[in-house]
């Protein structure tokens, strides 16, 4: 796959402390795999990079750095940003991307609340495979129309198989849904207590929240997708080409982790929507879903509805052999 | 079923151990031992108006005491033309849920009037299971906060109450396959490969 052992594999790509620049460069032949259409872009992007290497703005690399010079504190993680260089960082984000998008665009810093562990259930009985989570969660989450992004696919399974990955289908289409004898299984990320991805990233550019989401910090991400082919769930999400948000449609409420808009050659993925949850609301697709199958809470609240599942039906979780330890589960609400 | 619910609090006794070395301040998973309460049932349930079709509430406006009742099983003629009643329909009809006396209201079982803002009582004199995974939030569903103030959709948001079975839908475009630079457009990609790893 595009994360080839010897770059990668088993964290030899670098510790985390190692310049991006390098880690960037060592990884770099995955680009390879770009689609051909790229080959312009990609030169002129290289070029870009050597100058950027030179000027040191190494995080910047895939996105271009053009537009990033002027954050004093690119050259940071996020995580090692004070809160001063954090309310700076994202006051620049907010000033760029307000006058991208000509509309007031915020970029929020909400943290993880004390007592606070996220979890997910989702009724495969109920879900009929209509999609309606699949766009909302573009919408909201500002996903790439062109080329397209979801962070969400809904696998059709048929009833007689169980469940099974190896024939289970994503490019559906029928005149309703649900297709007699099939039934349906959205995969996104799966909130991994025991995340695989993180434990791949050679820079360190992932991580597990104490609220238990799993973000990017997509400034350091050197778009290397180690994390994607470590990831059992087909769940992270590369970006080829420079994301296209239609204007109109851009949401301006966003989060410094989560749905702000990308680059080019960073890899993204669900948050379980950081933007709402952090301020107390339900994720887009729990609300969007007209079945009622998507259940969201704290695990560590008695009375939240994810506790309810977990106690009252039958659960599992995705390829649980695989000692992931999702917080994401799927129960059967009959 | 007890089985998986078992295993799954073993799942959580590890998520409740397994270190994370780096947010030594993140929360610890509480333990299993908390038994989740019943839904509390003086809890406050905020929903939606009813779906009323437009003009048709209050029912009073017509059904005028004056009216004599016609309890008789038939199908509508003057009005409701739309109500065809396939909910249990062999030992069900209209004033089972609709009280005779005062057209704006459900009645229950046991005569109690109830508002139509409040018809997933009705709904739960013969559906308790369901009725109870509502209230707790497994069945139906919520917006608003997850921490806080929410908003339940009532059962007839969703269930035609005449006609309860749930309607096919058309779904949403499915997603284009991925391209890979070797193919030529529009030739399948072995997609799973890159966008999901699921074999
Ligand atoms: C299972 C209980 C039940 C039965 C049986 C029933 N209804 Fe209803 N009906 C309801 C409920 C609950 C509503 C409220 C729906 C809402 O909130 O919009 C309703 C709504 C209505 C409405 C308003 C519809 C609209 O367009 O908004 C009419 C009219 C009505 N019922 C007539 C009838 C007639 C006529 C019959 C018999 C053929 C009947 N109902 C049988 C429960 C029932
Ligand atoms: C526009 C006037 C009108 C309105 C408004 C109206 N109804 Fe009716 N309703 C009628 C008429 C007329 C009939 C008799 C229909 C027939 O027998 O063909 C009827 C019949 C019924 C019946 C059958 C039992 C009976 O007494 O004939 C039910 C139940 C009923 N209506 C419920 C409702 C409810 C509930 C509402 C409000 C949500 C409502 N109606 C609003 C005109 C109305
Ligand atoms: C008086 C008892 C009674 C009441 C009140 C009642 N139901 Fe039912 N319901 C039944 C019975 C019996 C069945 C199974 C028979 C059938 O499918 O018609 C049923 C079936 C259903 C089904 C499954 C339908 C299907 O075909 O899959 C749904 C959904 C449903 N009811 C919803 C509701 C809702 C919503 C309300 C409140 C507006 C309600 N019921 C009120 C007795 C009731
Ligand atoms: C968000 C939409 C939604 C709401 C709100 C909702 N339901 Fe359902 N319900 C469903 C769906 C979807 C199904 C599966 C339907 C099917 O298979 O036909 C279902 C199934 C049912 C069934 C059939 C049994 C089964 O398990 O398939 C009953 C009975 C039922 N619901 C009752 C209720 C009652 C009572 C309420 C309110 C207390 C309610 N529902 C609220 C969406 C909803």
């Amino acid at each position: 796959m595009s994360c080839k052992q010897g770059s990668c594999g088993g964290g030899s790509c670098g510790g985390a402390d190692r310049p991006a620049a390098e880690a960037a460069t060592a990884c770099h032949d995955d680009r390879d795999w770009a689609p051909a259409s790229e080959g312009i872009v990609e030169n002129e992007a290289s070029r870009r990079e050597f100058l950027c290497a030179l000027a040191g703005c190494a995080a910047a690399l895939a996105g271009g750095c053009s537009e990033i010079t002027h954050t004093p504190f690119f050259q940071k993680r996020f995580r090692e940003l004070s809160a001063e260089e954090r309310a700076a960082f994202v006051a620049d984000l907010e000033r760029e991307h307000s006058a991208r998008f000509h509309k007031p665009v915020k970029v929020g810093l909400q943290e993880a609340k004390e007592g606070v562990l996220f979890g997910y259930a989702l009724d495969i009985s109920r879900c009929i495979g209509c999609r309606r989570c699949v766009y909302a969660c573009v919408d909201e989450n500002n996903q790439s129309r062109d080329p397209q992004v979801h962070w969400i696919r809904v696998l059709e399974m048929e009833k007689e198989k169980g469940i099974d990955f190896a024939h289970a289908n994503a490019y559906y289409e029928a005149d309703t849904v649900p297709r007699p004898g099939h039934f349906y299984v959205p995969v996104a990320c799966q909130q991994c207590e025991n995340p695989p991805c993180v434990k791949s990233c050679p820079v360190g550019a992932t991580w597990k929240e104490p609220d238990g989401i799993v973000v990017i910090d997509y400034d350091w991400c050197i778009g290397c997708r180690c994390c994607m082919s470590a990831c059992p769930y087909g769940a992270r999400h590369f970006n080829w080409k420079e994301p296209e948000i239609p204007e109109a449609e851009m949401n301006p409420n966003t989060h410094a982790l989560g749905n702000r808009p990308r680059m080019k050659g960073v890899v993204e993925k669900c948050t379980f929507c950081i933007q709402r949850v952090r301020d107390g609301r339900y994720p887009a697709c729990v609300e969007v879903c007209p079945v009622g199958a998507r259940k969201f809470g704290n695990l560590l609240d008695p009375s939240s509805e994810v506790r309810y599942v977990l106690e009252h039906k039958r659960v599992f979780v995705l390829k649980g052999e695989l000692n992931t330890r999702p917080k994401f589960f799927y129960f059967y609400g009959l | 079923m007890r089985t998986s619910i078992v295993s799954l609090w073993g799942l959580f006794a590890m998520l409740a151990c397994g270190c994370q070395p780096d947010h030594g301040e993140g929360p610890l998973w509480s333990g299993g031992t908390t038994a989740s309460p019943a839904p509390a049932s003086d809890m406050e349930i905020e929903v939606p108006p009813p779906p009323f079709t437009e003009g048709v509430f209050p029912c009073t406006d017509c059904h005028d005491p004056e009216i004599p009742v016609n309890a008789r099983r038939r199908a509508m003629k003057t009005a409701h033309q739309e109500i065809v009643l396939e909910h249990d329909q062999e030992h069900r009809w209209c004033l089972d849920c609709h009280s005779a006396e005062n057209r704006d209201k459900l009645h229950l079982a046991s005569g109690e009037l109830v508002d139509f803002t409040e018809s997933y009582r009705l709904c739960g004199q013969c559906h308790g299971d369901k009725y109870r995974d509502w209230r707790a939030g497994a069945h139906g569903r919520r917006s608003g906060n997850w921490d806080g103030k929410k908003t339940y959709l009532l059962c007839v948001n969703c269930h035609n109450a005449h006609a309860p079975a749930f309607r096919p839908l058309k779904p949403k475009p499915a997603p284009r396959r991925p391209q890979r630079a070797d193919q030529p457009s529009g030739a399948p990609a072995e997609s799973a490969s890159q966008e999901g790893a699921h074999q």
